[in-house]
This record gives structure tokens, C-alpha cells and sequence, in this order.
């Protein structure tokens, strides 16, 4: 564990003895372990709803019968699902656990965070149960009805407060990168959540300007929600595994302060061509391009950090989750940022290109490194090590080539699909029928994915049930094998 | 950057540009629309909708329509809305001042609906369609909204409002299918969905 120091490089307090930190650790157990608890509940129960809407693409009679199982209502109870059930439990208690170790004191007030967690899974599961039942509105990221989005909003304004708290006690010394995205994340989200649902759902605008807010949400949740937390984490755990400091401080308050202004001002891209006017567009097409800056900016600072080091991957799980998703992180970004441009934008918009430019983002990038941070904290807030290398590599194999496959399938169908809708002299079925192969494929690729969650499921049980054998060192690929990871920290 | 405001103040500053270019202002640029009366005709565009299509809106809503169907006409030289008969001229933000929520969709697994009470103005059509799409639309991939229908024994005479099924979709002999109450309101919403009218905002539909 030489690499304490590193998350806190040119620190002018003292670095923690290794007591500190468990006693930190220990104080976050609870409210880290209710979060990530709901969260991987939360993964299965969307998990389920994704396949089953992918299924109903290739099978559209399967369970046709129930209202409450019909395509419309699936499909957003999978977004919903995977979005505040999954994502954001796991941002939440991934929040909480770096808050304390970076503040460097023992999590306070942990009665806050566990009511908290409480109103949250109660919120997700009457929206699922709303969304099902047909209480939706189906204003997309919005679906959940008042009563349930209430619920989570309840929830948020505890953590935000404790954030408070936790922050006026913290250490004296430098504040780390990671925490800045992660004070900022719990600034913009509840009055970015707060905001649309009051102008959408509580008392709705006139029906020509909800489109404006409704995708100033549903980009602003991506961008400055789970991007800042999945960034904090990332410039967490890259440089703790590998005993290195991050390459550059210049750097990283360039990517910061850049993201900040530019992605706020994205979300209008969604709206191309539609009956808005066109300087809000615009301006949304703007910010887009200029995503790259913080999107390389971010990219070069986490490459530099690793480089001479790749070697690593092959045996830390955290490492190897959380640099493939700070890898998609700046490949989905430059996707969307050329997805803004209006030429590319013809072809792309209302097509399964979209739906799998989400899912490199919220997956491929954010779910990814969600899935390393969990593998770094749990052992040490539970006291026990993850009981299989295998389970953690079969885990990783099966998400990484199912996402993989996703993403191919979904942006070849939509491509086709695209050119085909943009070209008259096609019919509109025919268009259809290029996605129908691809759907297939699709669903395929969620089997997978299925697959690798049950898996993680498993392990993640078999943890919290402390199974197996007491290890002496952290679970790392190879060590089942016999062979000796390299001499650096876990 | 270890000065706490500095951080808290920047991370509100920012977003608040982004809060008033993309949520104050759209508000007060197209939130506070009136309708349009015709001095000519004395039409009010859009046209107010009626009850039964205010609770089909719901139902379009609840039922998720939007996953798959758009509402919105783009502009010239955004893809082919227009050569593909979608609509007479593309929409602007006016035509979507009653709507509640505005359903403008972002992908198009189905065809756009903005004006599809136009395009099909015939009410067993829809009803057809919503029960059985992949008979009365060959390759659709829409599922059935059977649920909204209910089979029936027929007493007497087959009532007025039984829709003609093909096979084999087609209720037994003696038996009769009904829409309920909310395929109706919701057949009644998609034949509201007729936005060729004129505004004097939005570009002249070609004669």
C-alpha cells in the first residue's frame, strides 16, 4: 500500500498510516455497503428489462398479451432501472467512500446517508413500479412519475447536505482533482434534477420549449452527473494501483474547468433540425466540438499516468476495469462530439447509432469503471477479499466482448438504417429491415451481458458472505495460478 | 486548486450560463406562446383538442409511442421528412403549444406521426393496425396493443364499434373484439395529429 501518498501528490499534510485508513474505511461500511448493495439489485432487475425489450425488438408477439410488459413501458423501465437504480447507487456510495478517504477523516452522520439510501431504492422501485403500471409521461430520462421522482429528490438533498458536512471537516492540505469533480457533480445534479422535473412534470411548460429542457437534462445527467463521478474515480484508482502520481495538475484543472463550461451547453444536439431556433442549436453544436478539449485533455493526463505500466492490467482487476473505461470515455465522447455535426447528424438521429452511443458512454465507460471501483473498495470496507480471480476475470471478459459486440452491432444497423431514411427512393420498412440483423446481434451481445452480471452478482454475494478462505493479499488475476503479481501496490 | 469556493463558485457559474441559454430563455422564447387566428378564415391554429384526445395523449404517453415514433418534421435539407409525405411543411415550436407533453421523439424504429391523422384518417385502420400491425403492415416490427381490447361474447347484434380482424387474429364465431375506452382516446389523439395548417411563422405547404 506505498501508494497512499500518490492520490494526494505535492500534499502539504501528512500522509495516513495505514490504522487511519481502515478506521476511515470502516466508518463508510454501511451507507457504501447499502448503496453498492441496491446498485448491483438494481443492474439485475434492468438487466432483465433490457433483455426483454431487445427480445421484443426480434419477437415483437413475445408476451404481447400484458400491458404492463408491452415494448413502451420495458424499455424505459430498463433505462430508469440501469440509470438511478444501478449508475447512480454506484456513483452515490463510490462518492461517499472517496469523499472520506480524500477528506481524510471518518465518515460523519452516516444515519443521513442511510435514510438516504432508504427514500432512494424506494423512489426507483414506485418509478419502475409507475413507469410499468402506465404512470409514465414518457419524457425520456424523466419517466418516473412525481411521487416517485419526489422520493429520489428527498434522498439527494441528504447526501448533498452530508457532502456539506463531510467537507467542513475535512483535513487541512491540498484538495485532490477527483474531488473537485465530485463537489461540483453534487452541486449541478439537484438543481439539474430539480429543475426539469419541475418545468417538465410538477407544473409543464408549453409543449415548444420542453424539448429545450428536456434534453438540456437528459445530456446534463450524462455529462455532469455520472461523467464527473466515473472521471473522479478514474483519477482516483489509475494512480493509487500503480504507486504514481497523475502526470499533470495543469492538466487536470484544464480538463475540469472545460468540461464544466462546455457540457452543460451540449444538450440541443439531440434537436437537430427540429422546430427549434437555430442559435440554440447551434450553440449546442459548438460546445459539442469543443467537448474535445477536456475529452484529450482528460485522455493525455490518464495516458501518461499509466504509460510504462499497461503491464499492470494483466493482474489488478480495479486497473483493468477502470482504464478500459477511461478509454471509452474518450472514445464515445469524440463519437458524440462528430455525432453533433450536423452532416453526421443526418445520418445518425433517430437511429440505433444513438442507442449504442449511449451505451459506450453509460457502459462501455461509466458502468465499467463503476465495476473497478467496486473492486477496489469492497474488500476494504467489508474486511474480506474478493473470494475468486476467476469469477472477477470471467466477469470482465464476458462485459467487455458483450459491450463490445453491442456497440458494432448497433452502430453498423444504424448507419444502415440511417442512409436508408435519409434516401426517399427507400421505403421506410426497408429501412427497418437493415436493423432487423443487427437486432438480433444485439440481443445476442445482452445474453452476454446477462451473463457476466450474474457472474459479478455471484462473487460480489460470495464477498459480502465472507466464503472461502481468509487471503493474506488482495484477489488479483494470475495469483489463482500460482504466479507472483509485480512488486507494486494492490 | 485547493480553495473550496473557488471550485463551488465556478461549477455554479458555469452551469448557470448553461441554465439560462438553454432553460430561462427557451422558456420565455417558446413557453408563452398564443394560437394563431386566421383573419381570413377565423381558424385558430394549432387547434385546441378534444377531451377524448387529451386522455389518448395520456395513453400515448403511458404506452411509451415515443420509443419508436417521432413527432417532428424536419427541416429542409434534414434528412427526407418531407419527400417521404410526413409532413406538408416542417413543424416549428408553436405547433407544440397544447401539447403536454411534447412528444417529439428521438428515434424512428416507426415512421414520424405528426401528421398521421392525416395520412390515415380512417378510424377501424388504427384500430386494425394497433391489434394486429405485422398483418396490416407486412415487416412491422410495432408489437400488438391487444390489451387495449377487449374480446367479447356477442349478445344480440355484433356491436357497432367491433373491429374487423384478419387472421389469425380473428376472435371465434360467435365472438367479437372492442377497443376499450383508452384505444378509443388514443385512436382519437393519433387522428388529432394533422399539423398542415398555416402559421405565419412556419414556411408556406406547397400547393
Amino acid at each position: 500500500m506505498s501508494a497512499t501518498t500518490t492520490a494526494h501528490s505535492s500534499t502539504a499534510a501528512p500522509a495516513m498510516d495505514k490504522a487511519e485508513r481502515a478506521r476511515i474505511d470502516e466508518s463508510t461500511r454501511v451507507p457504501v455497503l447499502l448503496f453498492f448493495g441496491s446498485a448491483v439489485f438494481w443492474l439485475l432487475v434492468g438487466t432483465l428489462f433490457a433483455l426483454l425489450a431487445s427480445f421484443k425488438m426480434n419477437a415483437p408477439h413475445l408476451l404481447d398479451q400484458w400491458g404492463w410488459l408491452t415494448f413502451g413501458r420495458v424499455r424505459p423501465a430498463h433505462l430508469n432501472a440501469v440509470a438511478y437504480g444501478w449508475a447512480s447507487s454506484a456513483a452515490i456510495g463510490t462518492s461517499l467512500w472517496l469523499m472520506a478517504r480524500l477528506c481524510r477523516t471518518p465518515l460523519r452522520h452516516s444515519k443521513l446517508l442511510i435514510c438516504a439510501a432508504i427514500f432512494w431504492n424506494i423512489g426507483v422501485l414506485l418509478g419502475i413500479f409507475g413507469i410499468l403500471s402506465g404512470d409514465s409521461r414518457s419524457i425520456e430520462w424523466l419517466e418516473f412519475p412525481n411521487y416517485a421522482s419526489l422520493m429520489l429528490f428527498v434522498a439527494f438533498g441528504l447526501i448533498a447536505v452530508w457532502a456539506v458536512i463531510m467537507f467542513r471537516f475535512r483535513q487541512p492540505g491540498h484538495v485532490y482533482v477527483s474531488q473537485w469533480y465530485l463537489l461540483a457533480a453534487f452541486i449541478w445534479f439537484p438543481w439539474l434534477y430539480s429543475t426539469a422535473n419541475i418545468l417538465l412534470n410538477f407544473e409543464p411548460i408549453q409543449g415548444g420549449a420542453q424539448g429545450a429542457v428536456n434534453w438540456w437534462y437528459g445530456h446534463n445527467a450524462l455529462g455532469l452527473w455520472f461523467t464527473p463521478i466515473g472521471l473522479a474515480a478514474a483519477y482516483y484508482f489509475i494512480p493509487k494501483v500503480l504507486g504514481r502520481p497523475i502526470h499533470s495538475y495543469y492538466l487536470s484543472i484544464l480538463g475540469f474547468w472545460s468540461l464544466a463550461l462546455f457540457y452543460s451547453w451540449n444538450g440541443m444536439h439531440h434537436l437537430i433540425g427540429g422546430p427549434f431556433p437555430a442559435w440554440m442549436v447551434s450553440a449546442s453544436v459548438v460546445a459539442s466540438i469543443m467537448m474535445f478539449i477536456p475529452v484529450i485533455t482528460t485522455a493525455i493526463n490518464h495516458h501518461m499516468t499509466v504509460r510504462g505500466n499497461f503491464g499492470a492490467l494483466k493482474w489488478s482487476p480495479t486497473l483493468r476495469f477502470t482504464v478500459f473505461g477511461a478509454m471509452c470515455y474518450t472514445l464515445a465522447s469524440v463519437q458524440g462530439s462528430f455525432m453533433a455535426i450536423p452532416l453526421l447528424n443526418k445520418i445518425t438521429h433517430f437511429t440505433h447509432y444513438t442507442v449504442g452511443h449511449a451505451h459506450l458512454g453509460l457502459y462501455a465507460f461509466f458502468t465499467m469503471i463503476m465495476f473497478g471501483s467496486m473492486y477496489y473498495i469492497m474488500p476494504r470496507v467489508v474486511g474480506w477479499e474478493w473470494p475468486s480471480a476467476r469469477l472477477i476475470r470471467w466477469h470482465f471478459w464476458l462485459v467487455a466482448i458483450g459491450i463490445g459486440v453491442m456497440v458494432v452491432a448497433l452502430t453498423i444497423g444504424g448507419i444502415l438504417q440511417g442512409l436508408a431514411l435519409l434516401d426517399p427512393g427507400i421505403t421506410f420498412m426497408a429501412s427497418l429491415d437493415y436493423t432487423k440483423p443487427w437486432l438480433f446481434l444485439r440481443s445476442g451481445s445482452g445474453i452476454l451481458l446477462t451473463a457476466g452480471h450474474i457472474v459479478f452478482a455471484t462473487s460480489f454475494t460470495l464477498l459480502l458472505l465472507k466464503a472461502g478462505t481468509r487471503r493474506e493479499g488482495p484477489t488479483l488475476f494470475g495469483t489463482d495460478q500460482g504466479r507472483e503479481p509485480e512488486p507494486i501496490a494492490p | 486548486m485547493n480553495k473550496m469556493p473557488v471550485i463551488i463558485i465556478g461549477a455554479f457559474l458555469t452551469f448557470l450560463s448553461s441554465w439560462i441559454g438553454l432553460v430561462a430563455y427557451p422558456y420565455l422564447q417558446l413557453g408563452r406562446f398564443t394560437p394563431f387566428t386566421s383573419e381570413d378564415t377565423g381558424d385558430i391554429n394549432p387547434p385546441p383538442l378534444s377531451g377524448m384526445a387529451v386522455t389518448g395523449q395520456r395513453v400515448y404517453g403511458s404506452s411509451g409511442c415515443i420509443y419508436c415514433h417521432s413527432q417532428q418534421v424536419r427541416q429542409v435539407g434534414y434528412g427526407s421528412d418531407l419527400e417521404r409525405g410526413w409532413g406538408a411543411r416542417p413543424t416549428v415550436a408553436r405547433d407544440y403549444m397544447r401539447e403536454n407533453p411534447a412528444f417529439l421523439g428521438t428515434m424512428r424504429t416507426g415512421p414520424d406521426l405528426t401528421n398521421i391523422g392525416a395520412r390515415q384518417p380512417s378510424v377501424m385502420w388504427h384500430h386494425q393496425h394497433l391489434y394486429q400491425p405485422g398483418t396490416v403492415s407486412p415487416g412491422s416490427i410495432m408489437p400488438s396493443y391487444r390489451y387495449l381490447y377487449r374480446l367479447q361474447k356477442i349478445e344480440g347484434q355484433r356491436s357497432a364499434n367491433a373491429i374487423d380482424l384478419l387472421p389469425p387474429d380473428n376472435p371465434p364465431d360467435g365472438y367479437e373484439v372492442v377497443p376499450t375506452y383508452e384505444a378509443e382516446a388514443l385512436v382519437a389523439y393519433l387522428l388529432s395529429l394533422n399539423r398542415n395548417y398555416p402559421l405565419p411563422e412556419a414556411p408556406e405547404p406547397p400547393q
